[in-house]
């Protein structure tokens, strides 16, 4: 990563709105490029679409998790009042299910809920200690009303006087050269 | 017959001129500008107060639960009062955050943030309760399935087992909840402030988020999805504090009214607290344009729902006792409404099915003040309601030999009042450090932040209200 192509990162470059946003991510989407991605403040509705993204893969992951909780809290629960200890309360049966529900459900829930944060988190590969986007000034704005596109070095395609290009054309401004310092 | 009638459009959710950027300025600069004066005096008084609570929690458990007024028949006092008291404000925030956003209901937006920072630490608050009342605190662990000295696990089969899994897994869901809405916000303020140290503090809390839509894809499909679990979490929740009394065998509680009149008296008393605390806060930061008026109105109308909800189910209640023929059920009721402790229930009655009523009227649903006194009176009236429900069952059970008057002693007052130190003590940490509203939501319902609003140049264009002509009705 140190020597290819003057670490270089990718070009960064601003526009003024997410309608903006949108139109800029279609046309490099349509031109091609895979290793792109675009930065706002707050998710901008019919972005996913813009970009391309398909279901995001999550659920699964949740699900996962959410059967772990279930068949683990069931086995937790038959171990310790049928195998392990089982206690005799007025004859009434070891196997007492119903009265399980609620401890399954519960637990079902929570690794669902583990599932469904550290699965996000997990799959936008945070934390993170630093990223090269971070060195550029501008891009301080993000997270307050700067709406941004950048299109990575790594991609197949990616020449930065075409890539610089297609941002001017497209009326995209703040075009700057990210490098990835560490 | 002919009707006319006016197009109401949905008011504007941010009131004022506000851009993005003032957005931002308007919420994160109260984390960023030197601490007020008033909020160190609150601070100390709530201190006072949370130091009131160690005190009573360290004499009880140097002198055992003795100390509060249980008696014979009363075994179960204010501490359960106070834990169901908490636990229902706490709904409130889970309600706002996860079922209002099923719906997709904009204004919850402006709220959200504070409701569910209230949940963690009125949740707080409730834990303690059953955590201390155990009697032996340093076997507190037996609670949980964990391995002890006598070789022997939880009954799974009672409800105060299930009370512990479900209020633990609601804290903990809850504060997840919490924090991945708070993440996108942590980022702009480390963004913004200019203390090395703060950037460090914040920083560590966005955990590298950098508003990229490859992360909101997942991070939105989160927050749906924790939604969607927290929505049947809540309802679980209270449902199972209801069967605390519901599964027992007690006069006035075996009933199965008891899960949905305890979901809707949670929602009701945690709205009512919601906004006494939002509208304080509103003043006193100046965010009126964020929290406006009309939030107020839409939640005095859940709480007129909700509130009529509770009074229906204090008329089925009677009703049940009556056609079930039990004389044990139809004898208590009777002594709720005229025995001994029938000043609890009639200022139950008043703060929770009369005050509500008020907000029939549009006028005083838009009145802060009144508002305001209202929501106090609620919470007033929701903790009467678990009074008469727990004391009153059991000072007046079976056998009226062993019935016995219940009034509680210094040390249960104390801890009560104690532990809105401790709530008030997180909640203020959090309207000092974090933002108190969720920014990065927030901006995502303004008209700015939909693509359509704009033209083809890249302008903003004001969205029109297209209002319908009224359709001609045959006469």
């Amino acid at each position: 990563m140190s020597t290819t192509k003057n670490n270089l990162y990718g070009i960064l470059a601003e526009v003024r709105n997410p309608k903006e946003l949108i139109d800029v991510a279609k046309l490099v989407d349509k031109s091609g490029y895979k290793n792109y991605d675009t930065f706002s403040p707050f998710p901008v509705h019919g972005m996913d679409k813009a970009m391309n993204l398909n279901k995001s893969k999550l659920g699964w992951i949740v699900l996962g998790h959410g059967i772990v909780g279930l068949t683990g809290a069931f086995a937790m629960i038959y171990y310790m009042m049928v195998y392990d200890y089982p206690l005799n309360i007025s004859g009434k049966t070891l196997m007492n299910i119903p009265a399980w529900i609620p401890v399954m459900f519960e637990l079902t829930i929570l690794l669902s809920a583990f599932g469904a944060v550290f699965g996000m988190f997990f799959l936008n590969g945070l934390p993170k200690f630093n990223h090269p986007l971070f060195n550029s000034e501008q891009f301080k704005k993000v997270t307050d009303d700067g709406f941004f596109i950048c299109i990575e070095a790594e991609d197949p395609q990616f020449d930065a006087e075409k890539v610089e290009k297609l941002l001017k054309d497209a009326g995209a401004q703040n075009i700057e050269t990210i490098h990835d310092e560490s | 017959m002919s009707k006319t009638y006016e197009y109401v459009p949905e008011p504007a959710l941010v009131k004022g001129n506000h851009d993005f950027s003032s957005i931002t300025a308007l919420v994160t600069d109260i984390n960023m500008r030197p601490t007020p004066k008033g909020w160190y005096i609150a601070f100390a008084i709530s201190n006072m107060l949370l130091l009131v609570l160690l005190v009573s929690i360290a004499y009880l458990i140097w002198e055992g639960t003795g100390i509060w007024g249980l008696n014979q028949p009363v075994g179960w006092g204010w501490a359960i009062i106070n834990f169901v008291w908490w636990v229902g404000i706490g709904h409130a925030g889970t309600l706002i955050s996860a079922i209002l956003f099923l719906f997709r209901q904009g204004w919850r937006t402006a709220i959200n943030r504070f409701a569910e920072a209230m949940t963690i630490f009125a949740v707080m608050c409730a834990g303690i309760f059953p955590a201390i009342h155990v009697g032996r605190i340093w076997v507190v662990y037996w609670m949980f399935p964990l391995p002890n000295q006598m070789a022997m696990w939880p009954n799974f089969n009672s409800p105060l087992l299930w009370d512990v899994f479900a209020v633990s897994t609601y804290m903990t869901v809850s504060f997840l909840f919490w924090y991945v809405g708070l993440v996108p916000d942590l980022a702009t303020v480390r963004d913004r402030i200019k203390s090395k140290v703060g950037k460090v503090l914040y920083g560590i809390g966005a955990l590298g988020w950098r508003g990229s839509n490859r992360h909101w894809w997942n991070y939105e499909k989160s927050y749906m999805i924790l939604a969607g679990l927290a929505t049947p979490l809540v309802l679980s929740v209270h449902t199972i504090v209801s069967f605390d009394f519901a599964v027992s065998l007690i006069p006035g509680w075996h009933t199965t009214i008891f899960p949905p009149y305890f979901v809707a008296g949670a929602v009701f008393s945690g709205f009512a607290m919601v906004l006494t605390l939002m509208i304080i806060c509103r003043k006193i930061y100046n965010l009126e344009d964020i929290m406006t008026v009309d939030h107020i109105e839409k939640m005095n109308l859940i709480i007129l729902v909700t509130g009529s909800m509770v009074g229906f189910a204090y008329l089925m209640e009677f009703f049940i006792a009556w056609y079930g023929q039990v004389e044990y059920e139809k004898a208590i009721f009777i002594i709720r409404a005229t025995g001994p402790y029938a000043w609890a229930y009639w200022i139950m009655i008043a703060c929770n099915v009369i005050s509500p009523q008020l907000f029939w009227s549009k006028k005083i649903r838009r009145n802060v003040t009144l508002t305001f006194i209202v929501s106090i009176v609620v919470n007033i009236g929701m903790w009467f309601e678990r009074f008469v429900i727990t004391v009153s069952s059991l000072s007046t059970d079976f056998l009226p030999s062993s019935w016995g008057y219940y009034s509680p002693t210094i040390w249960d007052v104390l801890t009560y009042v104690g532990t809105f130190g401790l709530f008030f003590t997180f909640f203020l940490l959090f309207l000092r450090f974090l933002p108190m509203i969720a920014v990065a939501e927030l901006k995502g319902v303004m008209p700015q932040a939909d693509p359509h609003n704009y033209d083809e140049n890249g302008e903003y264009v004001e969205p029109k209200v297209e209002v319908p002509e009224p359709k001609k009705l045959n006469s």
